[in-house]
């Protein structure tokens, strides 16, 4: 033990955690999931261009319980690391980088994130047709 | 003693990596890229969400969706490379094995967009 306990620097098990610095983790652990992610990306490319067959087993594991789920994922971390990202581009020009800017950034980063993310299953849902016919049961 | 580093190094301006800033710029600049395209790419991939497989490959085929798909897989992988790169630089401690993951990474990030982009170009042209 040394003589002088000196300040830890902010290991993440002993600090209390932030807004500023769980978006700081969740930013860099989306970016990093998302990369993972991408492998879906070129799978179901190259399903559309081995034919129908290989199509329909990739639109049949995207529309499976799990496949909806790594999609909510997906959606949900894509639109979170955009906003913080372009928060973090914001910042480069070293605007907003007081604690009152951060936290509302912060904020409006989360906001926007979720609006993309809902819009996204709106579109989504309205191409399979389930909304619609979700509409036709209200009507009905 | 005003600074540590030598007359010729700070000219230079590349600093300890001796890479300079430029892995900083290139990281923004695909940034900046990355907000259009995968806006684009997401509410595209939403709205096929229930296509079948003749109307994709018809929309994917037209040329400015081809082009877009081309830039956003290329741009995604540049991106997720220098992003995977810092993620490695700062948690992987031993110097070969550091060496080892960030060049396997890379070579893996380069398979999966040259497969993509291959795959993009096969609907494209139809073969």
């Amino acid at each position: 033990m040394p003589k002088h306990p000196r300040p830890l620097s902010p290991h993440l098990q002993v600090y209390r955690p932030q807004l500023t610095s769980v978006l700081s983790v969740f930013h860099r652990g989306t970016g990093g999931a998302l990369s993972v992610a991408s492998v879906i990306l070129i799978y179901w490319l190259w399903a559309v261009s081995a034919g129908p067959q290989a199509y329909a087993t990739a639109q049949g594991l995207l529309h499976s319980w799990f496949g909806v789920l790594v999609v909510v994922g997906i959606s949900g971390s894509i639109f979170y690391h955009l906003c913080t990202g372009v928060r973090h581009l914001v910042w480069d020009t070293a605007c907003g980088l007081d604690i009152r800017s951060v936290y509302r950034s912060g904020g409006i980063a989360l906001f926007i994130a979720l609006l993309l993310t809902l819009a996204f299953w709106f579109v989504a849902l309205w191409s399979v047709g389930l909304i619609q016919s979700l509409w036709k049961g209200v009507l009905s | 003693m005003s600074s540590l580093r030598s007359p010729l190094g700070r000219a230079r301006g590349w600093g300890s990596t001796g890479e300079g800033s430029h892995h900083w710029w290139v990281m923004r600049l695909s940034s900046v890229a990355m907000v259009p395209l995968m806006l684009w790419l997401m509410f595209s991939l939403a709205a096929l969400a229930g296509a079948d497989h003749a109307t994709v490959t018809a929309w994917l085929a037209f040329p400015l969706n081809t082009a877009l798909m081309i830039l956003a897989v290329a741009t995604l992988f540049f991106h997720a490379n220098m992003g995977l790169q810092v993620i490695i630089e700062d948690y992987v401690h031993h110097a070969g094995l550091k060496f080892a993951t960030l060049i396997a990474v890379k070579f893996a990030l380069i398979l999966l967009a040259v497969t993509g982009i291959v795959a993009i170009f096969r609907i494209a042209f139809g073969s």
